[in-house]
């Protein structure tokens, strides 16, 4: 038991943190009900894969700058494509624009392991292309999406023999997010790639020496970043319908969860399901501070200040755990 | 023997830029045999390790494992052909658990538990991580892990040095009953007692060159040892009538004594004074304890235990501006450590009392040229490229390290190997000075690994061995025959010189 606090008490303290803001958000609004949880859903899902994407890169050692831009690229490829084409062409156009993302991971991963030009720098450099490459392919936000990727985050979960004020508790955009990120991330988890990527993280020397093919895990683990950021980009697409050239507020807000889902960002430490809880803690707090109708400014200083104040109480707690 | 070798290495050469770290290194591995390497400091043994392990690949030679060819890329490679290495470091991941640990490695997981209990740890829970796991006993699951694929070469560099005496033992019993099933050790210790009771045969190591192979047998020590040292003995006994003119150098007073001090892992219990005027010496092999025992005397690490007194006043350091506080600096070996690379010379010898000057206020750039320009013109520092630190020679970046502190007006200066790779000019530079700082009564520490600067700076040799002192040398016996000798925690030379009283070690103690 103790073992497991000390292991998983970040993700159980930040599921708990959540459920102290849902509490406050049904105080402060007593109709904030399961549409509005629906929309928070929603407004999450890009954050998430955003999140996810910056996750796995920064538990391999790295960071990736080029997250939103990749996204915004990914969106407005995904969106012209489909714009005017048939239901049944998006078929096509979905798998592709996931190995398009795959792909462009793997470019940033080789660039840094070939180069050895530090990964911050790579990224940026990606990120400048990828913005440029995104105006390139629509110069304004527009272009189509299928009725049907629409269809897969509005409304809610079906679920046979419960009500339906239930089921209005689970969106389908939330089904969507789970299903994704598990389908890529228990499997990577379980496989001996997780465990290199940990490993290089860890610490590069010692993976070196048990025999871990660093170089190739590195780029793995850029490239999988890149499906993540796939994925949001879709999930752009699918929620405004449209494609949009300029990249959203989605990279800094990818570091922070990052560091409040309590990965290290030195690398090695850490899971994805702390920074997907901490995006909505994030979501969450914005929502709040929007329904008690404070001034957007002040705002982002207070988003600022929980960051600060939770990262701080969890260096505190960790050491004086360590120290007793 | 008529067996064939098991492994086979001939004229493997490494070449680092225009530096030579292996030339012609040769090693034979008999199937069944535990086979000691050996070297002095820089050698050559941790590179020809690093080759047969594919953790960096030869220019030139040819190795063969079993007759055929071999080449290692990678360390995943050489466990492919059955090598596999337990390196000085602990190379579990630190941040995984020991299950995962052996999952990434493809290690079976029951041999493993009965090799680390085998290895006299019984209560290891593999769900741990493994940087919870304290440091001695990560070495023993590497070990554990390297046992446990069962290959037919184990290469073991330095795995008893940080081990307590009972886990060793216990490694070298296991280690011994491995040879009996066939399997082959390269063994690499300091340690004599370990090599004589464990060892079939030792490869000797001098210069990146193989200088000789012998069969471990009682007395073979003195033997081992003459190889290491080579021509160097002959050279050595004609220079130690120079040395003894030193000897009537006056002492004084007790500046520092360092009493039982324990430091991290490797430091155990050292005990010495420094006085005022001296320049002594701390000679030990790499990993002895050295850079733990510089590390606490200048405040960057605080000792477990024991004391440090500066001039008679009990001293504890909690941070590098204590002890400088205290007039003692630092000079460490590596030279992008002290210094600012894209400083001006300037800057760089006035940044430790810029700092003392603190008084908030705008830094006094009257006082501060001056006792800058005393400084450089004293050590002769070339300043035609004085912008930048970093565009200076490794000798003159050296020459600005310890130039901070004279015009800091340092009492104490720890020098940490400071002719570490300059030039032969500007090393006998820094030897003139770090004697006339001892003529005018400053005190200086002075760790080198090129014994033979002992004799030439020093007034006496701390020797260092397995975290303790182990002998002080006066200056007229420290040569380098001696010292090495010393240095592998050796008795001294039965036959010693006669006039020269053997009772240094209590030359250290007999300050009031």
């Amino acid at each position: 038991m103790s073992r497991f606090l000390r292991r998983h008490g970040w993700v159980v303290g930040l599921s708990a943190l959540f459920v102290v803001l849902f509490v406050a958000t049904r105080i402060i609004q007593p109709g904030y009900g399961a549409g509005d949880f629906g929309s928070l859903v929603r407004a999450v899902l890009p954050y998430a894969f955003a999140v996810a994407a910056q996750t796995v890169v920064v538990i391999a050692g790295g960071i990736d700058l080029s997250v939103a831009a990749m996204m915004a690229f990914t969106s407005v490829t995904a969106a012209s494509m489909m714009a005017g084409a048939s239901e049944e062409y998006a078929i096509f156009v979905v798998p592709l624009v996931l190995a398009l993302g795959f792909v462009l991971g793997a470019v940033n991963g080789i660039l840094i392991v070939v180069t050895r030009v530090p990964d911050i720098v790579v990224t940026l450099a990606t990120l400048f292309i990828l913005q440029g490459a995104a105006l390139l392919v629509l110069d304004a936000p527009g272009g189509g999406v299928a009725e049907w990727l629409k269809g897969l985050i509005i409304g809610t979960v079906p679920i046979p023999g419960l009500p339906d004020a239930v089921t209005a508790w689970f969106p389908k955009a939330l089904l969507l997010l789970v299903v994704l990120l598990c389908a890529v991330w228990i499997p990577l988890k379980r496989s001996r790639l997780g465990l290199s990527i940990y490993a290089i993280g860890s610490s590069e020397l010692a993976a070196f020496r048990s025999g871990v093919p660093v170089a190739r895990t590195k780029i793995l683990a850029y490239a999988i970043a890149g499906l993540f950021a796939a994925m949001g980009g879709l999930s752009l697409t699918m929620s405004t319908g449209i494609g949009a050239p300029i990249p959203g507020p989605y990279l800094l807000a990818s570091v922070a969860a990052v560091v409040l889902g309590g990965v290290a960002l030195g690398g090695g430490r850490g899971g994805l399901l702390g920074p997907i809880i901490a995006v909505f803690v994030l979501r969450l707090v914005r929502t709040d501070l929007t329904l008690l109708a404070i001034d957007p400014n002040v705002t982002a200083i207070v988003e600022g200040s929980i960051m600060v104040a939770v990262v701080m109480f969890g260096a505190y707690v960790t050491i004086r755990s360590r120290a007793s | 023997m008529t067996t064939a070798p098991l492994l086979e290495a001939t004229g493997v050469a490494k070449n680092y830029g225009a530096v030579a770290a292996l030339k012609n290194a040769s090693l034979t591995l008999l199937p069944g045999e535990v086979h000691a390497l050996m070297g002095a400091n820089g050698a050559g043994k941790s590179t020809l390790v690093k080759i047969l392990t594919g953790a960096i690949r030869n220019d030139g030679g040819r190795i063969t494992v079993r007759g055929r060819p071999y080449v290692a890329r990678t360390p995943a490679d050489a466990r492919r052909s059955g090598l596999v290495s337990v390196y000085q470091e602990p190379s579990l991941i630190p941040d995984l658990d020991v299950i995962s640990n052996l999952r990434l490695t493809q290690t079976p997981v029951e041999p493993f538990r009965e090799w680390v209990r085998e290895l006299g740890v019984p209560d290891l829970d593999l769900r741990d991580l493994a940087r919870d796991v304290p440091l001695a006993i990560q070495r023993v699951l590497d070990l554990a892990r390297a046992l446990a694929i069962a290959p037919d070469v184990m290469l073991l560099d330095e795995m008893t040095a940080a081990l307590p005496a009972n886990l060793a033992e216990r490694v070298i019993d296991v280690v011994k009953r491995q040879s009996q099933t066939g399997r082959s050790v390269i063994f690499i210790s300091h340690r004599f007692v370990e090599i004589a009771a464990l060892c079939d045969r030792a490869t000797v190591l001098r210069d990146g060159e193989t200088v000789g192979v012998v069969d471990i047998a009682p007395g073979v020590e003195e033997r081992i040892v003459e190889l290491m040292l080579g021509a160097k003995i002959e050279k050595a006994r004609r220079t130690r009538r120079d040395a003894g003119e030193t000897a009537a150098r006056a002492q004084g007073d007790t500046r520092i004594a360092v009493r039982n001090l324990r430091v991290g892992t490797k430091l155990q219990d050292v005990s010495f004074d420094l006085r005022n005027g001296e320049v002594a010496g701390v000679v030990a092999l790499e990993g002895q304890g050295q850079d733990e025992l510089f590390a606490a005397l200048a405040g960057s690490t605080r000792p477990a235990a024991g004391t440090i007194e500066v001039d008679g006043r009990a001293a504890r350091f909690a941070h590098p501006v204590d002890a400088v506080r205290e007039g003692i600096a630092y000079v460490p070996g590596d030279r992008s450590e002290a210094l600012a690379m894209k400083q001006s010379v300037r800057e760089n010898i006035a940044l430790p009392f810029s700092a003392a000057f603190a008084s908030w206020g705008p830094i006094n750039r009257r006082r501060e040229g001056a006792k800058v320009q005393a400084a450089i013109e004293r050590l002769q520092i070339d300043t035609r490229a004085q912008r930048e630190v970093q565009r200076l020679s490794g000798g003159n970046q050296q020459k600005v390290t310890i130039a901070r502190w004279i015009a800091a007006d340092a009492r104490t200066i720890l020098c940490f190997d400071p002719t570490r790779g300059i030039d032969v000019r500007t090393k006998r530079e820094i030897y003139k000075l770090l004697r006339e700082l001892a003529d005018q009564g400053k005190s200086i520490l002075f760790y080198t690994s090129e014994l033979e600067e002992i004799q030439l700076v020093c007034d006496r040799a701390i020797v260092i061995f397995g975290g303790k002192v182990v002998d002080i040398l006066p200056v007229e016996i420290a040569d380098e025959p001696a010292l090495t000798r010393a240095a592998y925690g050796l008795p001294r030379e039965t036959g010693a010189e006669p006039g020269i009283p053997t009772g240094g070690a209590q030359q250290g103690e007999a300050a009031p």
